[in-house]
């Protein structure tokens, strides 16, 4: 009797494992992970779909292999993009993994994939921590480090002669890198240092402090649902008319222009691309998503789609050989593909060297509001923790 | 007991077997289900057994997490400190806690212990050094020594293994014993218990203190497991999550600890990551909504099947 | 620190405070009266924000979605009530613990399929400028419409429970149920419609604070923690007392979270002070709490005589 009930069991296992699929060493399996809902899913949502975008664009291939994207939802989680990362690296075996918007769920979620040598390439966060000491040769960073863009807001605000700036960002690490990259190249007096809660929908505490301090400008590192809110409230404090708003890149793209409309208009900020940007490569990319997606792109689908773009170049350079994470490291290291940005190229930290522009909030010949270059503000930039990374 | 003598041999073989047949995946995964079956065998013992409705447990079971974690993290490896450690600091939570809330009774005492599982959960939120929101993230697994390396998955889960079935044991000693008697009798009728001169108090709050140390040594394992710890383990969604596991598989029921978090975990697992492709013709993305199924099965034992399926499993045996 | 800066700060919490209020009331009713643990309440409110939403998008106008909002939910709430949760009237706590906790998966869930796991409620725009109550004090005029409908809705329901029939048989369903009953109230209908108010209530709050905040799976599981213990406080069953714990938990909330991370900055780095300030204001909270459960279980304006 037990026999017979323990040799059911021994089937029923060995037919559960039968379904599941073969190693196909003759496919790319690429994990994707990303914050699909809540108040900023826009930002993972228009990372997969440039992403996306990339690998239809090649029909459905990556580096000349058929390709399988599998898309999981880390809800903001970082428990939740970890056990993610886990089934995709253990049970799902994929070659790359991809995908995460925030620092936090980055943190939790790629130790996963470097302790089984697979390759995290970031579409978007890129903490200080991965850029000096704990940089990892499993990590690829496509966006820029976490620091850039406030450094280059920073050395904004010193050119426009700002002397009393109030700071605002959340509390998790690229909240810490973004002030700390604000005031390396800020060079007046910061009348406040404030965090707020990562996901913190309602500001009118910290916005009546902003009133009564009375800067002559006010730094916001707000991503996503955080900066919909913040700004509307902003607007509605009355505070838009008294104090100038400084905001990185991601604080006035599309995700947020959307929701807040008009009032965005005029405002200044900083970034490594823009979808005005004149090469053949992003003149491509705009007009396919515009036509795909009948949106504009913003800067997290031009990063989605240059990460597939980053993983397709160096499996194509291995010629589909994926089992070598050695040379497909060494092929993604020589980046050799068109960036949406124009020049791309890596250092030594795998973290990106590029330009780095000022842009403003302003209407398009049809209207509708775009973030459009108006100025370069760094040029050939790194970032400030290469000389604690000890790869070579 | 020929059932459990059964089942253990079971648990014995599977490792071997999903290591043999390449799938070290799932052997993780059943560690972390036995895990949750500790965590949720200590809130039985308060809950099933002591009557007590702690809607706090995951401080416990997180109190525990976080203080093996915080020790690897400083560089004290060996899990002969660790893990002790962290059921010391579990038990004393528990005395704390335990010893105000079990003055109040009805609401008041769930509102309570809810009230301070929310409060450690704040506290380790707002603990920057120690990864805050993000969670601290461990190097290794801690150290057994005795040639032992729970790195290796099939030698962790031997060690869960081991610790599970201590602790199932430990439950049916007391709760055979003189003590689990006065408990069971206080949860049937307080007063009357109180009236023979019994000091409730002291056994409800003894019965708390051991649940929660128990539950702290739930929180280390985990830990261990994934390396990882968030201030989400301390979340009250999180003790209710563990007070479904209790339900389902039968409150008051030595195995329902084990069964629930079997059924829950599984299920979850199953629904999530292999899709049934006629199911998904007819309710496509139905895998995101496994919640929604988990919430119709409580929701059904609840009104209908109050003893989970442990009771429905003894009722059977008895009709 | 300027006068104006505590004015904002308390207008702030004010405006926290009477939202609180307004699950709060609902709750301490159907906990007073019903004597059940219905953890689903948050769900109301989460339903509330998610019906305004199409509402508001279906009419064009704020204020038509919101109103149609309102007895939509209070709908839904009477059906849930019909049910499920009266069975769950007769059994024990833990039994009606558990099977709400049921609820808000299948109702967080449920709201997912229909509607996906977030909706957009934007804030009316005649609204969204400021006003400017002093010189130096412009104030959002969206905050200060909710101030003003927080306390209307107070008042109405202290007029209705203090001087109807129907909110004598509410207080004296509270006080003593059994006698009550005893005395030949209706006691199903009574309960229903109590339900339904409770839930009309939550839809308020939800319609109302969306623009605020956002509309989202879930969002009911934060508040309505706040919400129990403010009911605590208030002593289960008051209306009174919900309005002053929920004012009292909004403003030393929004004063803790406001001015602790400054008072803290003098010790610690930003960092920590900006993290352990939320943290110490929202374990001020439990510890109020926590001390009116130990002097005075009942609450501060106990209901049962």
């Amino acid at each position: 009797m037990r026999s017979k009930v323990l040799g059911t069991l021994v089937a029923a296992a060995l037919a559960a494992v039968s379904t599941l699929s073969a190693e196909a060493a003759d496919r790319i399996k690429i994990g994707f992970i990303s914050t699909l809902s809540g108040p900023s899913a826009a930002l993972g949502v228009d990372i997969r779909d440039g992403f996306q975008l990339a690998v239809k664009m090649a029909g459905g291939k990556v580096g000349g292999l058929p390709a399988e994207v599998l898309v999981g939802d880390d809800q903001f989680k970082p428990e939740v993009g970890r056990q993610l990362a886990e089934k995709n690296v253990r049970l799902d075996k994929v070659n790359f993994l991809t995908g995460m918007v925030f620092s936090n769920i980055m943190l939790a979620s790629v130790p996963v994939a470097f302790e089984s040598k697979v390759i995290y390439v970031s579409p978007n966060a890129a903490p200080s921590p991965f850029a000096g000491k704990q940089c990892n040769p499993y990590l690829f960073v496509a966006s820029w480090p976490n620091d850039a863009y406030h450094e280059a807001a920073g050395q904004h605000a010193t050119n426009r002669g700002y002397k009393n700036a109030y700071l605002i960002a959340p509390n998790y690490q690229a909240g810490k890198d973004s002030l700390t990259g604000f005031k390396r190249f800020y060079k007046g007096n910061v009348a406040a240092e404030v965090y707020t809660q990562l996901g913190q929908l309602d500001y009118s505490a910290e916005l009546a402090q902003v009133r009564a301090a009375k800067p002559d400008a006010l730094y916001i590192f707000l991503p996503g649902g955080m900066g919909i809110n913040f700004i509307k409230q902003f607007v509605a404090a009355g505070l838009s008319k008294d104090v100038p708003l400084i905001v990185p890149g991601f604080g006035s793209d599309q995700d947020i222009i959307r929701p807040v409309g008009d009032a965005m208009l005029g405002l200044f900020d900083t970034a490594h691309w823009a979808p005005d940007f004149d090469n053949a490569a992003n003149r491509k990319f705009v007009a396919a998503f515009e036509k795909e997606y009948k949106r504009i792109p913003s800067v997290f689908a031009a990063q989605g789609y240059d990460a597939a773009l980053l993983i397709d170049a160096a499996v194509r350079d291995v010629k589909g050989k994926v089992e070598d994470v050695e040379a497909v490291r060494k092929a993604m290291k020589a980046a050799r593909f068109e960036s949406v940005r124009g020049a791309f190229k890596f250092n030594r930290n795998q973290m990106p060297i590029q330009n780095y522009y000022l842009r403003v909030v302003a209407r398009d010949n049809q209207g509708r509001l775009v973030n459009k270059t108006i100025g370069t503000i760094f040029k050939d930039h790194g970032d400030a923790y290469v000389q604690e990374c000890e790869m070579k | 007991m020929r059932k459990a003598l059964f089942t253990t041999l079971l648990l014995i073989a599977f490792p071997l077997a999903m290591q043999w047949l390449g799938y070290l995946f799932y052997v993780s995964f059943a560690s972390r289900v036995m895990i949750y079956a500790i965590a949720a065998t200590s809130l039985n013992l308060v809950l099933g057994y002591g009557g007590m409705l702690s809607f706090g447990h995951a401080a416990f079971v997180g109190a525990g997490a976080y203080v093996a974690s915080i020790l690897v993290a400083e560089g004290v490896a060996s899990a002969w400190i660790g893990w002790p450690a962290a059921v010391a600091a579990s038990a004393a939570l528990a005395w704390i806690i335990g010893a105000i809330s079990l003055r109040t009774r009805g609401v008041y005492f769930i509102m309570i212990t809810l009230a301070f599982a929310q409060m450690m959960f704040y506290l380790v939120n707002s603990m920057k050094a120690y990864g805050g929101d993000e969670g601290l993230t461990l190097p290794r697994r801690a150290e057994l020594g005795l040639g032992l390396d729970l790195g290796n998955e099939v030698v962790f889960y031997y060690v869960v293994l081991l610790v599970l079935l201590a602790a199932l044991y430990a439950l049916h000693r007391v709760v055979h014993s003189r003590f689990g008697r006065v408990l069971i009798a206080i949860r049937e009728n307080e007063a009357r218990v109180e009236a023979l001169g019994v000091p409730v108090y002291r056994y409800q709050l003894l019965c708390f203190v051991i649940a929660g140390a128990a539950g702290g040594l739930a929180g280390a394992l985990l830990a261990s497991h994934g390396k990882y710890v968030n201030p989400n383990v301390l979340h009250w969604l999180q003790s209710g999550t563990l007070m479904i596991m209790v339900i389902l598989g039968g409150v008051g029921h030595l195995w329902g600890g084990v069964i629930g978090a079997a059924v829950l975990l599984g299920l979850e697992h199953v629904i999530a990551d292999y899709p049934l492709p006629w199911l998904a013709q007819v309710a496509p993305n139905y895998q995101q909504h496994a919640s929604l199924g988990v919430g119709i099965v409580l929701l059904v034992i609840v009104l209908f099947a109050p003893q989970g399926i442990a009771g429905l499993i003894s009722r059977k045996r008895h009709a | 620190m300027s006068w104006i800066l505590i004015l904002e700060q308390s207008l702030n919490g004010l405006q926290f405070g009477l939202m609180l209020f307004l699950l709060a009331a609902g709750l301490t009713l159907v906990f007073g009266i019903m004597d059940m643990i219905n953890l689903a309440h948050g769900s109301l409110y989460m339903l509330g924000a998610f019906l305004a939403s199409t509402f508001v998008q279906l009419t064009g106008s704020f204020l038509a979605g919101v109103l149609l909002a309102i007895p939509a939910t209070a709908v839904l709430g009477m059906l849930l009530e019909v049910s499920i949760l009266r069975t769950l009237y007769t059994r024990d706590h833990l039994s009606q613990v558990l099977a709400t906790f049921a609820l808000i998966l299948i109702i967080n869930e449920l709201v997912r399929l229909v509607w996906g796991s977030d909706a957009a409620l934007p804030m009316p725009a005649a609204l969204s400028g400021p006003v400017e109550l002093l010189p130096g004090l412009r104030y959002p005029a969206y905050r200060l419409v909710i101030i003003g409908v927080g306390l209307a809705v107070a008042l109405v329901l202290y007029l209705l429970v203090a001087k109807t029939r129907v909110g004598m048989l509410v207080r004296a369903g509270a006080s003593n149920r059994e006698m009550a009953l005893a005395m030949g109230v209706d006691i199903k209908l009574l309960f229903t419609l109590v339900f339904g108010a409770g839930a009309a209530l939550c839809a308020v709050a939800g319609s109302m604070l969306a623009p605020l905040l956002a509309v989202q799976v879930g969002m009911g599981e934060n508040i309505l923690i706040l919400a129990f213990v403010v009911i605590v406080i208030g002593g289960i069953g008051s209306i009174r007392g919900a309005l002053v714990g929920a004012v009292l938990v909004g403003v030393v909330d929004t004063i803790g979270r406001a001015f602790l991370p400054i008072l803290l900055g003098a010790f610690f780095q930003p960092r920590v002070a900006s993290a352990a300030g939320p943290a110490l204001a929202s374990v001020m909270i439990y510890l109020i709490m926590a001390v009116v459960l130990y002097f005075r279980p009942q609450g501060l304006f106990p209901a049962r005589g």
